[in-house]
């Protein structure tokens, strides 16, 4: 008997019509079901109600250009981003010198300049970056933004800093502080010297169980009481030690997860082979701890950048208390003034934050690549 | 640095009220000398009141307050620039001022007697007479708070705002509704919104607050005045020289507005025969001897700042855009209370 047999493969069929191009891709993603056809209608409703009047209020009838507050004060007006554009050598620098503004703009260059550098993973010499940064670049800070007569700077004391240099500063240098501060204390917390471990212990319980703004006010109100006047430290510095110590504690928590996860054979491991402590810690533990908790260290640099913000209660300047400040101007004081330099305001944090976050997946990724290999 | 400060801080914050009660204890020598000797006036201000402290476009301190400094920096320096503000939270001000980190105190602070017996400062004078106000709509044709009988009022919470609102109107035996809220801002808004009838809250920021509303011709000012709100410069005590330089520099810018010697014809009045205005401006007598200065402190201050009303004008009266009356604050030639003893 003669079966029938193909000599020639069948030609592929073109796949059905309702699972290909734009309309498929619609119906798989936004209405593949009763639930999820809601859910797709209810955010279109949200967005067509939202949507519109933002529109109108930041762009159709913002005001762009305006010699004072006249303009924004009329009926209907929208956000007053001449305002924003007028104040913002002030939302910048705050009361620094208008004359001396070319010290800031030198340290946010070379600092921008230094920190891209660092962060791209294929530059080169990245040690000498990492040098630049830590050690030489803090330096420069203090004595370009301080100034000294004997560089024949005019001294411009802390307390005319203020603006986004100031939010700088204290991000920056709360950031570059607490990670190793709390990689320190999480290995303290380890540590097998009852003294180092009851510091430790004691140190992050202290920092962790109280708001950062007793923290603040311990620094500002607390220290110049005990010492004599010029001993006490700089009102900037203050809050600037407070800070830093404050998102240690919390660091040191998030490293100690990080540790917490190596399985006890690497250590073993890394013992067997006759490393010493540091080595071990070095080579073997913290590669692997650190890496794995980059989540959670992104999560507090975010957090440190946003708290940073209450510093304001104890009379610095930062960038949110400037833009809080300006917006009681009687030029420009009108019912828009101040959603304007709020929205602004969070367009300025979001912008940092969400960019550290973008960088951190990145990180990430190309570490998962290694261990996925 | 502050590692191994941390045990004396463990320490000291036990003695906090027992430092607390010594508040001259941590300063020492004339407040006078520090200031000649470190060559600038450190002066607490405020870190945000329209027309009393405020940074402008360039960030440099202007207001009312902030030109007190100046003035007394004007008569130590004979240069109104040499001063440093710093910028204290209400939270902030009397530790700083305490601790001498601070020379004097230039910031809407109220003058109270628990502050000057219980917390060791002294009060020079009051430069500014504040105290609560109404704010309606012009189109209520509402002319005194006491026609404000049934009205709804926007105030701010748990302030002494709040508790002075009611008074009022139980004094007067009137029926009112209040509405609060947790923010003067929230306030201002509802108020804005058509939600209360008026707003309350003290008269200098009751101007500012109306430079934030959409039209602010359409609000007045209601004349009652229905709190006491002294407002002045701050000394520790202890100090009698520098606290008599901080009020008489308030007394010669009064009494040369009362003489209506000007920023601009000081010059001129140098030759003038009144035997005032030559004790005023050092050309007859020597008073500045006393408080540590050159006989012409009075002529440098005005010079440098102006007189009185001057001040006043530019800041937060018909001169800036804030537009508050002289009210009690005008002469006492003028039905104002501002008075200031002779000079001879």
């Amino acid at each position: 008997m003669a079966g029938f047999v193909r000599t020639a493969p069948e030609p592929t069929l073109p796949p059905p019509a309702a699972s290909t191009g734009f309309v498929a891709a619609l119906r798989q993603r936004l209405f593949s079901g009763p639930l999820a056809s809601v859910f797709t209608v209810l955010g279109v409703v949200f967005l067509a109600w939202a949507i519109p009047p933002l529109a109108r209020f930041l762009v159709i009838d913002a005001v762009w250009t305006a010699p004072d507050g006249a303009a924004c004060r009329a009926p209907g007006a929208g956000a007053c981003w001449a305002y924003i554009w007028r104040k913002a050598g002030y939302f910048t620098y705050g009361s620094y010198p208008v004359d001396q503004r070319w010290r800031v703009d030198i340290v946010f260059i070379v600092g921008a300049f230094l920190i891209a550098w660092l962060l791209i993973r294929r530059a080169p010499w990245r040690g000498i970056a990492a040098g630049l940064f830590f050690i030489a670049y803090p330096v420069m800070t203090v004595l370009l933004l301080r100034g000294s007569t004997v560089f024949g700077l005019a001294v411009v004391p802390t307390d005319m800093w203020g603006g986004v240099l100031v939010t700088l500063i204290m991000a920056l240098s709360g950031i570059v502080f607490s990670l190793p501060f709390g990689v320190a204390l999480a290995l303290g917390r380890r540590s097998a010297l009852p003294i180092v471990r009851f510091f430790s212990i004691g140190f992050i319980e202290i920092m962790r169980g109280v708001p950062m703004i007793t923290v603040l006010f311990m620094a500002n109100l607390m220290l110049p009481l005990f010492v004599p006047e010029s001993w006490a430290p700089d009102r900037l510095l203050r809050p600037l030690i407070g800070v830093a110590l404050f998102a240690s504690a919390y660091m040191a928590e998030v490293v100690r997860g990080g540790l917490q996860a190596i399985p006890k054979g690497q250590f073993e491991g890394a013992m067997a082979l006759g490393l010493t402590y540091p080595q071990r810690m070095r080579l073997i533990i913290l590669p692997q701890a650190l890496a794995i908790v980059i989540p959670g260290i992104v999560n507090s640099f975010i957090a440190l950048f946003k708290d940073t913000t209450l510093v304001a209660i104890v009379g610095i300047f930062d960038f949110l208390r400037a833009v809080d400040t300006a917006r009681l101007d009687p030029e420009w004081a009108g019912p828009t003034i101040t959603a304007t330099g709020y929205v602004f305001a969070a367009l300025f944090y979001f912008v940092f934050c969400f960019g550290m976050s973008r960088y951190s997946l990145a990180v990430e990724r190309e570490l998962a690549k290694a261990r996925n290999r | 640095m502050t590692r191994n400060r941390r045990p004396l801080l463990a320490l000291a914050t036990l003695a906090l009220s027992a430092s607390a009660a010594l508040p001259g204890a941590a300063f020492a020598g004339p407040t006078l000398d520090a200031v000649k000797k470190r060559g600038e006036l450190v002066c607490g201000s405020n870190p945000g009141i329209a027309g009393f402290g405020l940074p402008d476009d360039k960030g440099q301190w202007k207001g009312f307050d902030i030109e007190f400094c100046r003035a007394i920096a004007s008569a130590i320096f004979n240069d109104p620039s040499k001063v440093r503000f710093t910028p204290l939270s209400a939270k902030d001000r009397f530790t700083a001022l305490q601790s001498g980190e601070i020379d004097v105190l230039s910031r809407n602070t109220t003058w109270t007697q628990s502050r000057e017996v219980g917390q060791g400062f002294e009060f020079g004078a009051v430069t500014y007479y504040d105290g609560q106000g109404f704010m309606v709509r012009k189109k209520l044709n509402v002319n005194s708070a006491l026609e404000l009988s049934g009205a709804s009022v926007c105030v701010q919470q748990g302030t002494t705002t709040e508790l002075n609102l009611a008074d009022f109107f139980r004094t007067h035996n009137m029926k009112y509704e209040s509405v609060v809220f947790a923010t003067a801002d929230e306030g201002l808004k509802a108020y804005d919104t058509g939600r209360c009838d008026s707003f309350t809250t003290d008269m200098s920021q009751l101007y500012g607050e109306r430079t934030k509303l959409g039209n602010p011709e359409d609000h007045v000012i209601l004349p009652e005045v229905i709190s006491k709100e002294p407002l002045g410069p701050v000394v520790r005590q202890g100090d009698d020289q520098w606290f008599n330089l901080v009020k008489w520099t308030h007394y010669a810018m009064l009494i040369s507005e009362e003489l209506a010697v000007t920023k601009a014809n000081v010059d001129e009045k140098l030759k003038d025969p009144n035997p005032e205005i030559k004790r005023l401006l050092g050309v007859e007598g020597d008073f500045g001897a006393g408080l540590g200065l050159g006989k012409d402190w009075a002529y440098r201050i005005i010079k440098n700042v102006g007189n009185y009303g001057e001040v006043f004008d530019r800041n937060v009266g018909a001169g800036s855009k804030l537009k508050i009356q002289r009210g009690l604050n005008a002469l006492w030639t003028n039905k104002g209370l501002q008075y200031a003893p002779p000079i001879r």
